[in-house]
C-alpha cells in the first residue's frame, strides 16, 4: 500500500492552492456576506480546466482521475465552501451521469461544453416530498409524440438558475416489482431557456451562501425525446450512481472546510495572548489541535481512498458513503472547536472560522444526510 | 516558428530565506518556484504559440530537481523541456552559466530566445545579454511587450520613465520583465500530460562550442565574500503638520539629503 501522492497529484495540489489563494480566498467573505454567486471566479475556473477535471479529453475534459478532482474541491473549499460545491455539483452531479449514461450525441452536445466550462451543470432530484426517499417523486414526464412533457417542482437545487444544463429525475409510469406497483423513474437532460422551465425561490441559507440554491419549476415543459438520459426506467439507478460519486465531492468539500478551519486556528492561537502568553502554550489548546489534526488526516485518507476506489472499482458506494459521513462529521466538529478556540472573535463574521462553521453544517445534510450514509454503510455490511 | 525560453528554478523568497552556517544559501531547505521574470517570458512565448502556432522549448540549468520547473512549463503549454545538469557545471556564476546555456542553445534551432530579465536569487540581469553575446545575436532587454511581425520582433523596452519601441530581426534574444504579462495557470490535464512526456537531459559532453575553462566554479570569475538576509529598516519618523507646513518640511528634508 502506497500512501505517497504521485508527482502529478502534488503538482496539481500546488496549482489548486495557488489558484485558491489568489482567486478565491480574497472574495470568500464577500461572497458569503452578499450571497452573490461568484460568476467571475467560475469563468476563471473554466479557463483553468477546473470544470472538467475527471472528464476524458475526447469530451473536452482534462482527462485526470477522480483523486485529482477531489483534491481540487478540497483545496477550493479550504478557503471557500461555496466555490467547492459549485465545482462538485457541476462535475459529480451533471458531467458524471452524462458521461456514464449519455449517448455519443448527448456527450458531444452537452458533456463537451460542460467539461470545457462553457456551460455550467446542475442536478434535480430533491422535491418537497422526496429527499432521502427517492420513490416519493412527484415530477412527471409523459411522452407525447417526439417530446417528453415535464410537470413538477424540484427544490434545493445547487447551481440553480446559474446552470445551463440540468439532469432531472422524473416519474415516467409505474412498474410491477415483486407483486407491487412502483413508480418508474427516468432521467432527462433539460436546458435552461426551454419553454415551461422556470425558477422559483432562491433559498436563503445558513452557509455556502454564495452558492445558488433554487427551485426548478416545470410546467408543460417539452423537451426532445432524445433527451432521455439512459434507458426509460433507469432513473433510480442513475440517481443513486450519481450520488455515490457526488458524495466523494461533498466529502472533499467537508475535508477542505475542516483543513481550512484548522489552518486558521493554528495561526490564531500562536498570536492570541492571554495571561501573558500565547494560548498555543496552554495544554488544552495543544490537545484540541492534536485531536482536530488527527481527525482531519483520517478524513483525508478516507476521501482519497474513496476517490481512488471510483477509479479502480466498479462499485464504490460503500467507500463514498463512509468518506462522506466521516469527513462531514469531522468538518462540523473541527469548525466548532475552531470557533471555540477563537473565543469571542470566532463568533464574529470578520473571522473565517465563523463562516466555515456555518458552511460545514450542510455537508452533514446534502447529497444524503449522515443518517442516510449510515443506512448505505450498514446495508453493505448486512447484505 | 521556434521559440526557446530559458528558465531558472529559484528559492521562493516568500517562504523565507535560509542560510547554511558558512553564509551561503541553503537551497535544499527552501521552497522553490519558477523565476517570475522567466515565467513572464514563458507566457510571452506561449502567447506567440497561441497566435502563430510556434513550437516552444524550455531550457534550464540546475540540479536534477530543476526538472520540476520544466514540468511546470510543459503543464502551462510548452512543447519540450531540456535540463542541463552535471556536477562539473556546479558553482557557476553568470559568466559560466551563460556559457553553459549558450553551449546548449547551439544544439537547437530557434527564431527567438526569451530569458527573464534577472533571477530573484541573484538579481544580476547579466545571463540573458551574455548568452546573446556568446551566440552573436542581437538582444533587446527589459521587454514589457513583445510582438512578432514577419521575421522581426517589436519590443517595448522599459525605462524608469519611458519606453522605447525596438525592432529586431530574428533570430534574436529578448529579456522579459515580470510586468510583461500575467502568466497563465497550469491546467490539471496539462500537469498529467507533462509527466508523460520525456525531458531531455544534457551534461557537459552535450554542450557545443564551450571550453572547460569557462564552465562551473573554475570558470567563474565572481567570488562571493558574504551573503546576508535583508536588514529591517527602522520605523521611520511620523510627523503631523498642516498642508503648508508639510510642504516646507518635506522640501527641507529633501534639501538636507541633497535630493533637491
Amino acid at each position: 500500500m502506497n500512501f505517497t501522492l504521485s508527482k502529478e497529484h502534488e503538482m496539481a495540489r500546488t496549482l489548486y492552492r495557488e489558484f485558491a489563494e489568489k482567486e478565491v480566498k480574497p472574495l470568500a467573505q464577500e461572497v458569503d456576506e452578499t450571497e452573490q454567486f461568484p460568476t467571475e471566479t467560475v469563468a476563471k475556473m473554466a479557463k483553468t480546466g477546473f470544470l472538467g477535471i475527471p472528464v476524458p479529453k475526447e469530451y473536452g475534459g482534462q482527462g485526470c482521475d477522480p483523486l485529482a478532482y477531489a483534491m481540487c474541491v478540497e483545496e477550493l473549499s479550504k478557503v471557500c465552501g461555496t466555490t467547492g460545491v459549485i465545482v462538485s455539483a457541476h462535475t459529480s452531479l451533471c458531467c458524471d451521469p452524462i458521461q456514464t449514461y449519455g449517448t455519443e450525441e448527448q456527450k458531444m452536445k452537452y458533456l463537451v461544453p460542460l467539461a470545457k466550462g462553457e456551460k455550467l451543470g446542475a442536478f434535480g432530484l430533491t422535491e418537497p416530498g422526496a429527499g432521502t426517499d427517492a420513490q416519493g417523486q412527484q415530477t412527471k414526464a409523459v411522452l407525447d409524440g417526439d417530446e417528453w412533457v415535464l410537470n413538477g417542482t424540484k427544490i434545493f437545487i445547487t447551481n440553480g438558475k446559474e446552470a445551463d444544463v440540468y439532469v432531472v429525475i422524473a416519474v415516467t409510469g409505474t412498474v410491477e416489482k415483486r407483486g407491487k406497483l412502483q413508480k418508474e423513474i427516468s432521467a432527462f437532460i433539460v436546458e435552461k431557456g426551454t419553454p415551461g422551465f422556470t425558477f422559483g425561490t432562491k433559498e436563503k441559507k445558513m452557509g455556502i451562501r454564495g452558492s445558488a440554491t433554487y427551485e426548478l419549476i416545470f410546467t408543460d415543459c417539452r423537451i426532445p425525446k432524445e433527451n432521455l438520459l439512459g434507458k426509460k426506467g433507469e432513473g433510480f439507478k442513475i440517481a443513486m450512481h450519481t450520488l455515490d460519486g457526488g458524495r466523494i465531492g461533498i466529502a472533499a468539500q467537508a475535508l477542505g472546510i475542516a483543513e481550512g478551519a484548522l489552518e486558521r486556528t493554528i495561526e490564531y492561537v500562536k498570536e492570541r495572548k492571554q495571561f501573558g502568553r500565547s494560548i498555543a502554550q496552554f495544554q488544552n489548546t495543544q490537545f484540541q489541535l492534536a485531536d482536530m489534526a488527527t481527525k482531519v488526516q483520517a478524513a483525508q485518507m478516507m476521501v482519497y481512498r474513496a476517490a481512488i476506489a471510483k477509479a479502480t472499482q466498479k462499485d464504490y458506494g460503500f467507500e463514498a458513503a463512509m468518506a462522506k459521513l466521516y469527513a462531514a462529521e469531522v468538518a462540523m466538529e473541527v469548525t466548532t472547536k475552531a470557533v471555540q478556540l477563537h473565543g469571542g472573535y470566532g463568533y464574529i463574521r470578520e473571522y473565517d472560522v465563523e463562516r466555515m462553521m456555518r458552511d460545514a453544517k450542510i455537508t452533514e445534510i446534502y447529497e444524503g444526510t449522515s443518517e442516510v450514509q449510515r443506512m448505505v454503510i450498514s446495508a453493505n455490511l448486512l447484505k | 516558428m521556434k521559440v526557446v525560453v530559458c528558465v531558472k528554478q529559484v528559492p521562493d523568497t516568500k517562504g523565507g530565506v535560509k542560510f547554511k552556517p558558512d553564509g551561503t544559501l541553503d537551497r535544499a531547505a527552501m521552497l522553490t518556484i519558477m523565476n517570475p521574470d522567466d515565467k513572464a517570458g514563458l507566457e510571452a512565448a506561449l502567447r506567440i504559440k497561441d497566435q502563430y502556432g510556434a513550437e516552444v522549448t524550455v531550457v534550464t540549468m540546475g540540479l536534477p530537481k530543476a526538472e520540476e520547473v520544466l514540468r511546470e512549463a510543459m503543464a502551462m503549454g510548452a512543447d519540450h523541456g531540456i535540463l542541463v545538469t552535471d556536477r562539473v557545471l556546479g558553482g557557476a556564476d553568470t559568466w559560466a552559466t551563460s556559457q553553459t546555456i549558450a553551449g546548449a542553445l547551439r544544439n537547437l534551432e530557434y527564431d527567438l530566445i526569451i530569458t527573464g530579465r534577472q533571477a530573484i536569487d541573484g538579481d544580476t540581469a547579466q545571463v540573458g545579454p551574455q548568452i546573446s553575446e556568446h551566440l552573436g545575436l542581437p538582444v533587446i532587454s527589459y521587454a514589457q511587450d513583445i510582438k512578432v511581425e514577419g521575421d522581426s520582433v517589436i519590443v517595448q523596452r522599459q525605462y524608469d520613465d519611458r519606453y522605447h519601441i525596438v525592432k529586431a530581426k530574428m533570430p534574436c534574444l529578448v529579456t522579459a520583465l515580470a510586468e510583461l504579462n500575467e502568466p497563465r495557470y497550469m491546467t490539471p490535464g496539462g500537469i498529467f500530460d507533462a509527466y508523460k512526456k520525456d525531458i531531455t537531459v544534457w551534461g557537459r559532453k552535450d554542450l557545443t562550442g564551450v571550453e572547460d575553462s569557462n564552465l562551473g566554479l573554475k570558470g567563474s570569475p565572481t567570488q562571493i565574500a558574504k551573503a546576508s538576509d535583508k536588514v529591517r529598516k527602522g520605523a521611520g519618523e511620523k510627523v503631523v503638520l498642516d498642508p503648508t507646513a508639510s510642504v516646507d518640511y518635506i522640501v527641507g528634508k529633501l534639501t538636507e539629503k541633497h535630493v533637491l
